[in-house]
């Protein structure tokens, strides 16, 4: 039976029952991923049953190298993620502030922004090898603009009343940034830093991947050339799990800064 | 000044609303919105329901419409019962602006329910056309609604709704959202089409004197948990108009009682004789 | 052409061509007499364009690369479509589906390669699985909200005329949701891109991918490059071309919020 938009039927009772069917959903999932290849409709040499691939996982989790490579993701990650926000937001703003500067920009911003961060990963091999700036040249590459294209709708969405009272009034620059312009694009950077966080980890593992540096990725492949099947599954789910909790953290960010805000804001169509 | 008449008789009942009953469940709270509602409307008659805010207006509305399961009593259109939306019945809703289809031409928004039901293709223009000039749009048949005002675009839905030759048509505070020289052109286009096609008529407002101007009955409803409070017959003449009418001495009479039994239903007023 | 609009093109023109031509003289002048061995002068590039794209190359690597993307995306797109609307219509479905979709939508899709090449092999299919293994997630999710999200009055108004089944899904549920459902096509756009690139980096014998990672391993920098710029115009030119589409089909969505404007 279908639902209208509305929710109907709240309170206490209606989230136990969203926990249960949540729960049902998990278990559900497990149930397949155990059962379909203990009953042959895939073959278990290429899709090991759940419980294998979890015996797997905790003995990866024991092992030192296995640290050393979360540790390496996340080290590329944030330090990515870190340059990509302030440059996209200082960008942002700076280029937001001024309608001159907005009319110059956009076409090159068109033009740069569906340049798929892939093109730069023979550059960065040859350039970088396999370190940590090869990682970073993908990450800040792609990161980067998630948080300048949300900055920009946000400069985009101050009130230009308010932008023209403080002209009128004859505030500086700096003060026009930090009353006017500042406010109203804070949602949408956190909304930018939300989904730069999540390209931030995809593109470290892609790099990790497709040029060999330390990391998570490279486990995987090592598991890969090793033939080690339940190994890179038992990959596939960390990598997922951590996945979920970066959005989980973002949202939780977004959330206590703006606890106001509609926050859930999902991108709006051009 | 007595102006409690009752209904039309059973006999030639359109609509007849039998101890309808609504009450909401939720967050370990339960709320009886609407405790026993009963009246009954004649083919033909065009009567306004008002009542202070949070008398439920909407809710009855809805409930009659079909839109809204009741937890009791009975809603029987035309001998035949409300189980969910019926296809004699067509409604307009007071938010103009989201109740048209923004993808659609004004044309074919007002020509899809008539698709639903089937009806050939030269008819449906007939319908739709003739619903136009009804409602005075015919040259905005090839707009979109946003590209219209609020007035014109509820007359749209207005004209979606007369197309569709309901038996009944139902309407819940259909120009509270609109300018006031747009609402007074909108009642009387309402009082012509509802002579012209002969259509029953339930009209659901806050506007007093809407409701006095407009209907032919006025029924008071109580605050929540909802009754009827009083079933006024308004005895003005059959050719309204809104300046002449509006100064009529008995409209005066009559704006004020049903302003005063407002105030009392807002005060907490309760039937006699009903328990807790 | 009145004096006034003349100058109002030309002046759209100045700004819209103005930096980006600024940026490629500079490049041009800054690389020109360049020795580095990772960053030849830009002139050495642009003929080096020609000499390799312009050929059968475009036949033999750009065409069968773009057909994949194809069968990808739109693969993915119909996916996502087909299976985000019910989820979308219905509270329990979503409840019981939502973490296991969190789960997979954060595994990164790069990663399911070698996991694809198991279960697909090395050919056009695993590289279609890839781009519809990434693909999928941005239009499932922006379709489930955005059939989620429609109007409530709307809603009433078509149960009122009794409007149902696939007349509903036809004439109300899907163009409702196709705002959100064009907003998950074209992210999607932008990650199949990628994935074709990368599925090709892995395994392949033809594809823009695979001869950029061929020029790269033989260390020809200049052809390198020629490969990236063409791959940064496909992405230009692809996303050009989902504008127009996009534009047409939600031509009454962006005359609605055009409408919505204060003060127009």
């Amino acid at each position: 039976m279908e639902d209208t938009a509305r929710t109907t039927g709240g309170g206490l009772r209606g989230r136990y029952l969203m926990r249960v069917q949540a729960l049902i959903g998990l278990i559900g999932f497990a149930a397949v991923l155990e059962l379909t290849p203990r009953l042959g409709l895939v073959s278990p040499r290429y899709l090991p049953p759940l419980s294998t691939i979890v015996v797997a996982l905790a003995n990866e989790v024991q092992q030192a190298n296995f640290w050393a490579a979360l540790a390496f993701t996340m080290r590329s990650w944030a330090i990515g993620l870190t340059i990509s926000v302030l440059a996209g937001a200082s960008l942002g703003i700076l280029i937001g502030s001024s309608t001159v500067l907005q009319a110059v920009t956009r076409s090159t911003i068109e033009f740069l922004r569906p340049i798929p961060s892939v093109a730069l990963i023979p550059i960065a091999i040859l350039l970088f090898g396999t370190t940590l700036q090869s990682n970073l040249v993908l990450i800040i590459y792609a990161s980067f603009w998630q948080v300048l294209v949300q900055v920009l709708s946000g400069v985009q969405d101050v009130d230009p009343v308010a932008r023209e009272t403080a002209q009128s009034y004859r505030l500086g620059h700096w003060a026009l940034i930090r009353y006017v312009i500042w406010p109203t694009t804070l949602p949408y950077l956190m909304t930018g830093i939300r989904l730069a966080a999540s390209v931030a980890l995809i593109l470290a593992i892609t790099a990790e991947l497709t040029i060999g540096t330390p990391g998570l990725g490279k486990e995987l492949s090592l598991a890969q050339s090793g033939g080690a099947v339940a190994v890179m599954y038992a990959y596939l789910i960390v990598m997922g799990l951590i996945g979920v909790l970066v959005n989980v953290a973002a949202r939780g960010l977004e959330h206590s800064i703006m606890p106001w805000h509609p926050s859930l804001r999902s991108e709006q169509s051009a | 000044m007595n102006a409690k008449t009752s209904g039309s008789t059973r006999a030639a009942a359109m609509l007849d609303v039998a101890g309808l009953h609504k009450v909401y469940t939720g967050a370990g709270r339960t709320i009886e919105a609407i405790r026993d509602v009963t009246f009954t409307v004649g083919a033909g008659a065009l009567v306004c329901i008002v009542g202070p805010s949070g008398a439920g207006k909407t809710t009855l509305l809805k409930c009659i419409a079909g839109l809204l399961p009741s937890s009791g009593g009975k809603v029987i259109l035309d001998r035949a019962p409300v189980a969910g939306p019926p296809s004699s019945m067509a409604v307009v809703f007071q938010e103009y602006g989201r109740s048209l289809f923004p993808w659609m031409t004004v044309r074919q928004n007002i020509e899809l329910p008539l698709k639903q039901k089937r009806l050939p293709a030269a008819r449906r223009e007939q319908l739709v056309g003739d619903a136009l000039v009804a409602v005075d749009l015919a040259e905005a048949h090839g707009a979109y609604p946003w590209q219209l005002s609020g007035g014109m675009q509820q007359r749209v839905a207005i004209a979606r709704a007369v197309a569709y030759e309901p038996q009944v048509l139902l309407m819940d505070e259909p120009f509270a959202a609109v300018d006031a020289q747009t609402r007074a052109d909108l009642e009387d286009l309402i009082r012509r089409l509802w002579q012209r096609l002969r259509v029953t008529v339930l009209f659901v407002t806050h506007d007093i004197e809407e409701a006095v101007y407009l209907g032919e009955r006025v029924l008071i409803l109580s605050h929540a948990p909802t009754v009827i409070m009083e079933d006024v017959a308004i005895d003005l003449p059959d050719a309204r108009s809104q300046l002449e009418t509006r100064s009529l001495p008995r409209f005066s009479e009559l704006r004020k009682h049903v302003y005063a039994q407002i105030q009392l239903a807002k005060q907490g007023w309760r039937p006699p004789g009903e328990s807790a | 052409m009145s004096g006034g609009k003349i100058r109002a093109v030309a002046r759209n023109a100045g700004l819209a061509l103005g930096l980006p031509v600024a940026l490629l003289a500079l490049w041009w002048i800054a690389s020109a007499g360049s020795a580095n061995f990772y960053f030849p002068p830009l002139q050495t590039i642009a003929q080096m364009f020609v000499e390799v794209w312009v050929s059968p190359r475009i036949f033999d690597d750009v065409l069968p690369s773009l057909g994949r993307l194809a069968a990808g995306y739109f693969g993915a797109v119909a996916l996502g479509l087909i299976i985000g609307i019910p989820i979308g219509l219905s509270r329990t479905l979503r409840n019981v589906l939502e973490p296991v979709l969190e789960f997979l939508r954060a595994i990164p899709p790069p990663a399911l390669v070698p996991i694809l090449i198991l279960l697909a092999g090395i050919g056009d299919t695993m590289k279609t699985l890839v781009i519809i293994s990434g693909c999928i997630w941005p239009v499932l999710l922006n379709t489930v909200e955005g059939v989620r999200g429609r109007d409530e009055v709307l809603e009433d108004v078509v149960r009122s005329y009794r409007i149902r089944g696939l007349a509903r899904l036809w004439h109300f549920i899907i163009p409702s949701a196709s705002p959100q459902m064009f907003t998950g096509m074209r992210q999607a756009l932008a990650i199949g891109i990628i994935l074709m690139v990368i599925s090709e980096m892995f395994a392949a014998s033809n594809g823009l991918g695979f001869a950029i990672i061929q020029f790269e391993r033989s260390f020809a920098v200049a052809e390198m490059w020629t490969g990236i710029i063409m791959l940064g115009l496909i992405g230009i030119l692809l996303s050009q071309i989902f504008r127009l589409v996009e534009r047409r089909m939600l031509a009454w969505y962006h005359g609605l919020r055009q409408s919505q404007r204060p003060g127009g």
